[in-house]
C-alpha cells in the first residue's frame, strides 16, 4: 500500500488541472444540464451546429481573431527580424537597456496603458479597426518576436558568416543565406508566441476593438456574460485547442542552446 | 549607426503604442478640468479603498500558492523517485500553460459553482453530503483560477532550475543520510531561490493586469482594481478616477519589482 498516498495526491492534482476542462467539454454537449443533475441530461451536437454555421457569428469572430493575429505576427516579424539582428550581432552601447524596454508591456499593469490608447486611437479614427488591435496587440508581442529572435541570432556561429563574407558573399547575401535559415526555427516559435498571445488577447480588444471588432475571446465574454453556457463553452474549446498543441510541441521547436540565451 | 536604423521600427511601435499611453495614464491621473489636481487621486482613494485592499489580498494569496505548488512539484520532480509518478505529474502539470485567463475563468466558472462539476463530483463520491456543497464563486474562485493558470508557468522556471543544478551536493547530503524534504528545503531551495522570485514577480504581475478573471468569476463588490478601472470608463467615461487607480496599481508593481531588482543586485554584489 506504499504507493497509495501518491497516487491520491496524483488523483487530486488531476482532478485539479484537468476538471476545469472536462467540465468545459461537457457543456459544449450539454443540450440540456439543470440541477439536480449531476451530468447533462441530454447530449448532442446542437450548439456545435449553431456555432459553425457559415453565416454564424462565431465563425465570422473566429475567421477575423486568425486575420489580427496573422497581421500582428507579421507586423511583428517584420520589425523584429532586423532588431533582432542588431541586438544579436551589432555592439551595442544600450543593449541591456533597449531588451529591457521591449519587457516593459508584459511588466506593467497594461489596463490604465489600453483605456488611454482607445483615447487617443479614438482622435484618430483608429477605434473599432483592425488596424487599432493589430497595433496594440503588436506592441505587447514584440518582447517575444524580440527576445527569442535575439537569442535565435546569437546562438549562429559567428565565423560562419565570416567564411561565407571570405569566399566573396555581400553582407546581405551572407545574412540571407547563412545567418536567417540558420535562426529560422528560432523565428518560427516566437512568430507562433505573437500568433497565440494575439489570438488570445481580451483586455486590449475589449477596449480598443469593441464593439465594431469582435474578436473571439470578444464573443466569449459576451455568451458567458449573455448566460449561454454552451456557447461560451464551444468559443473557450476553439481558443484552447491552439494553446494546448503549442504547449506539447514548443521544446521542439526551441532548442535549448537557444532557449539559454533568451533575455541575454 | 545601422544597427540603431534596424532597431528604430520596433522602438517606434513599443514607444507610440506603449510608452506614450503609459505617459498619458499617468498625466491623467492629475488631469482636472481647472489645471493639475489630486482629486482624482482623493476619489480613488476614497471610492475603492476596500478594491485596492481587495486586490492585494487576492494577488498575494495566489502568488505565494503558486509558489508553494511550483516548490512542491518542482521538488518532486528532481527528488522523487517512483518513474510512474514522475511521468504522470511531467505529463500533467504543464496543461493550463498558454490556456488565455479567459478560457480559464469560463471554465472555472462551471467547475467551481455551487452546482458545478467539482462539488457534483465530491457528493457522488460520497466525499461530502449535498448540505456542504458551496459556490467558490468569489474571491477564493480568483485565487483558484489565477493559480490553476500560473502554476505551470512557475512550475516550469523552477522546476528548470532545479533540474539545471549540480546533483553532487545533493547526493552528498543522500549519503550522509538526509531526508528528501531536508535536502529540499536545505540544499535545493536556497540555490534557486532566485528563480523562484522571478517567477512570483512575474506571475504578481500579470495577475496585476487579469480584468477578465475577476469579471467573470465574481461580480460581487469588493472587486478588483481592474474591474474598478474599466468600470469608471465604461459607465463614467470617468478618466481621471481610472487612471489614479492605474497609477496605483502601476506603483504596486513597481514596488514589488524594484524590491526584486534590489534582492538579486545585492546578490551579485556578494
Amino acid at each position: 500500500m506504499w504507493w497509495l498516498p501518491r497516487g491520491l495526491l496524483l488523483g487530486l492534482f488531476a482532478f485539479f488541472v484537468f476538471g476545469p476542462l472536462v467540465n468545459l467539454v461537457l457543456w459544449s454537449v450539454a443540450e440540456s444540464w439543470f440541477w439536480p443533475n449531476r451530468l447533462p441530461s441530454q447530449y448532442g451536437f446542437r450548439f456545435w451546429e449553431r456555432v459553425f454555421r457559415p453565416e454564424g457569428q462565431a465563425m465570422e469572430s473566429l475567421w477575423l481573431s486568425i486575420w489580427i493575429a496573422t497581421l500582428t505576427t507579421l507586423l511583428c516579424l517584420a520589425v523584429s527580424v532586423p532588431a533582432a539582428w542588431a541586438l544579436a550581432k551589432a555592439n551595442l552601447r544600450w543593449r541591456a537597456a533597449i531588451l529591457l524596454l521591449f519587457l516593459l508591456p508584459q511588466a506593467f499593469p497594461n489596463l490604465p496603458v489600453y483605456i488611454n490608447i482607445a483615447r487617443i486611437f479614438f482622435s484618430f479614427n483608429l477605434n473599432g479597426t483592425v488596424i487599432g488591435v493589430v497595433l496594440v496587440h503588436a506592441a505587447h508581442g514584440l518582447v517575444y518576436s524580440i527576445w527569442i529572435a535575439t537569442a535565435a541570432f546569437a546562438a549562429v556561429d559567428d565565423d560562419l558568416e565570416l567564411a561565407a563574407r571570405n569566399i566573396g558573399a555581400g553582407a546581405f547575401t551572407a545574412f540571407r543565406t547563412i545567418t536567417l535559415p540558420l535562426a529560422a526555427p528560432g523565428i518560427a516559435a516566437s512568430a507562433v508566441f505573437v500568433f497565440l498571445e494575439s489570438l488570445d488577447e481580451f483586455t486590449a480588444s475589449y477596449f480598443v476593438g469593441a464593439p465594431e471588432v469582435r474578436t473571439l475571446p470578444l464573443l466569449l465574454f459576451s455568451a458567458a456574460a449573455g448566460g449561454n453556457m454552451q456557447v461560451a463553452a464551444i468559443t473557450a474549446l476553439i481558443l484552447l485547442v491552439p494553446s494546448v498543441l503549442f504547449m506539447l510541441i514548443v521544446e521542439r521547436f526551441l532548442r535549448a542552446e537557444v532557449l539559454a540565451k533568451v533575455g541575454k | 549607426m545601422l544597427p540603431y536604423l534596424l532597431l528604430a521600427p520596433a522602438l517606434f511601435v513599443v514607444g507610440a503604442f506603449f510608452l506614450v499611453p503609459l505617459a498619458f495614464s499617468v498625466i491623467g491621473a492629475f488631469e482636472g478640468p481647472q489645471g493639475p489636481t489630486f482629486v482624482n487621486l482623493a476619489n480613488a482613494a476614497s471610492l475603492y479603498r476596500m478594491d485596492l485592499v481587495f486586490t492585494l489580498l487576492i494577488v498575494v494569496a495566489s502568488t505565494a500558492l503558486t509558489g508553494l505548488g511550483a516548490v512542491a512539484i518542482g521538488g518532486y520532480l528532481t527528488l522523487g523517485r517512483s518513474r510512474t509518478a514522475l511521468r504522470l505529474l511531467g505529463a500533467m502539470y504543464r496543461w493550463p500553460l498558454f490556456i488565455p485567463f479567459i478560457v480559464a475563468a469560463q471554465a472555472m466558472r462551471g467547475f467551481i459553482g455551487q452546482n458545478g462539476l467539482m462539488n457534483n463530483t465530491l457528493v457522488w463520491i460520497g466525499l461530502m453530503p449535498q448540505e456542504w456543497a458551496q459556490s467558490f464563486l468569489d474571491w477564493r474562485g480568483i485565487v483558484i483560477t489565477f493559480v490553476w493558470k500560473q502554476l505551470p508557468f512557475a512550475t516550469l522556471l523552477v522546476a528548470g532550475a532545479m533540474a539545471a543544478l549540480d546533483r553532487s551536493g545533493i547526493e552528498a547530503a543522500q549519503n550522509l543520510g538526509a531526508g528528501r524534504l531536508r535536502i529540499l528545503i536545505g540544499i535545493v531551495l536556497p540555490q534557486v531561490a532566485r528563480n523562484i522570485m522571478v517567477a512570483l514577480v512575474l506571475s504578481f504581475v500579470t495577475m496585476m493586469s487579469v480584468l477578465s478573471v475577476p469579471m467573470m468569476i465574481s461580480g460581487q463588490s469588493p472587486t478588483m482594481l481592474t474591474v474598478a478601472m474599466a468600470w469608471r470608463i465604461n459607465s463614467f467615461g470617468d478618466y481621471g478616477t481610472a487612471n489614479a487607480l492605474g497609477l496605483v496599481s502601476c506603483i504596486l508593481t513597481g514596488l514589488v519589482a524594484w524590491i526584486w531588482l534590489r534582492q538579486a543586485a545585492a546578490e551579485r554584489a556578494r
